[in-house]
């Protein structure tokens, strides 16, 4: 139920709807939780839960992932994939 | 720059068993016994499908809680649904409610008796069942947490057509996890992640005042394993507060625009969890302004003589051998209850752990007895 699937907007349909590329699969989707559809959100990643996208994952927010795994477990050699990430 | 995305979305492709070995290693060098919650299905079936169980050590015990929102939906409102679907209304909700029992049938049991049952993706499919078919009464069976609950918001919000209202079972986890802190024998919770996304790691602060660690996890293998390196950590540094392991997805304040949404349509009640009972606070039904788009109240007169049978009808199942409610609760292991993998499977569930995707029996039943674990 609460299984959400991330995927990347790769058009807007209409104010309130956008295609999500799902691994491949693509669904038109509702985007009124995260306040509508425009040009703008094309290229975004979202998580798409019951036909609506729920929350945008975070690009930046992933180096907050890395943060915390550098910390926990002493993963310095990320810095050279970071280094490397476009 | 991005690691364990759900579908390696990302040019860059690290070496991702690298980083879950580390965090292993990281985990394994910590004696500390612990015994850590998590509280949602898609957590559970990740554990139990990639055998996180059998390579965790001893000293580490992950148990399930009721992170399933099918498992919870109380019998009484399966009942209402199948009372509405036999007395001539379109019943319409996702495919994971359409097996569970009421108090002897499901809903699928009721559709193969000719009632009017259909299963649909999302909320607004069925809205649109309801524009394009004006002669069907279409009630939509509203089941699930906080992650699911904005769209049922956001489709009533738009107008929806007369023929189409909502029947409500909806439910707020941080009030059950309290709950479950009180009784369950529990050091720490991983928070599930995608009710995070819509109502952010606030919610979950009373549980760290009152000492649990807490983090708020993504479903990768990756990310439960570094939830349970940072639970860890703050049990090794003798803290509780609510870490955010899953930043990605997950804002501090959550989804605004969602929550909005939900305030507007929906309030706070009490609410009854199938093996639990009714936790207080922990229920979402309609505002008053949105009361006639409430299957419960619209159709009442409707499905009352239909209720009063399908209630006193007696089930096929022996229920009383279903530990179910124990399993939620974190006070036993599906392997404990007699009727698992012998007269109850996910083809043949008899009671709801076993049928939803994100039942602790179904993921044990479909991926391994013992729930990724060493075997018994």
């Amino acid at each position: 139920m609460c299984i959400a699937i991330p995927g990347k907007i790769v058009s807007v349909v209409d104010e309130s709807t956008a295609t999500v590329d799902m691994g491949g699969v693509r669904r038109n989707v509702n985007m009124d939780l995260l306040g509508g559809a425009s040009e703008s959100v094309i290229g975004k990643h979202v998580l798409v839960h019951v036909g609506y996208a729920i929350a945008e994952i975070s690009e930046e927010e992933s180096e907050e992932t890395m943060r915390l795994l550098k910390q926990i477990a002493g993963l310095e050699e990320i810095d050279t994939l970071e280094s490397e990430s476009p | 720059m991005l690691i364990i995305m759900e579908n390696g979305n990302s040019s860059s492709k690290p070496d991702i068993p690298e980083f879950e070995k580390k965090l292993l290693e990281r985990i394994r060098s910590s004696k500390i016994p612990l015994r850590i919650m998590h509280v949602c299905g898609t957590h559970e079936r990740t554990i139990a499908k990639y055998g996180l169980r059998s390579v965790l050590p001893d000293n580490i015990e992950v148990i399930s809680g009721p992170g399933c929102p099918v498992c919870v939906t109380p019998e009484e409102d399966i009942n209402i649904a199948i009372a509405l679907a036999k007395s001539g209304a379109t019943v319409i909700t996702f495919g994971d409610m359409m097996r569970v029992p009421g108090s002897a049938e499901s809903l699928l049991d009721a559709k193969s008796e000719g009632a009017d049952v259909r299963m649909v993706y999302s909320i607004d499919d069925a809205v649109a069942l309801a524009e394009k078919k004006p002669e069907l009464e279409v009630v939509f069976f509203g089941i699930g947490f906080e992650t699911t609950v904005p769209a049922n918001a956001a489709a009533l919000l738009r107008e929806t057509p007369e023929n189409f209202s909502l029947l409500t079972s909806q439910k707020k986890t941080p009030p059950a996890i309290e709950l479950l802190a009180r009784d369950a024998n529990v050091d720490a919770f991983i928070a599930p992640g995608h009710v995070a996304t819509i109502i952010g790691t606030k919610p979950f602060e009373p549980l760290a005042e009152k000492g649990f660690p807490v983090v708020v996890s993504g479903f990768e293998v990756g990310d439960i394993l570094l939830g349970i390196s940072l639970l860890q950590a703050q049990i090794e540094e003798g803290i509780s507060r609510v870490d955010n392991g899953y930043p990605r997805a997950v804002k501090p304040e959550g989804n605004q625009i969602a929550l909005k949404m939900m305030e507007k349509v929906f309030e706070t009640s009490d609410s009854e969890w199938r093996g639990i009972g009714k936790i207080a606070n922990s229920g979402l039904v309609l505002r008053k302004e949105f009361e006639e788009k409430d299957a419960a109240k619209k159709h009442e007169d409707l499905y009352a003589s239909a209720l009063e049978e399908v209630r006193k009808k007696v089930g096929k199942k022996d229920k009383k051998r279903c530990i179910c409610a124990a399993i939620l609760t974190g006070k036993a292991k599906p392997s404990q209850c007699p009727n698992f993998g012998k007269n109850c499977s996910p083809k043949n569930p008899a009671g709801p752990c076993m049928v939803s995707q994100e039942g602790m029996c179904y993921n044990w039943f479909r991926y391994s007895r013992e729930g990724g674990g060493k075997l018994a």
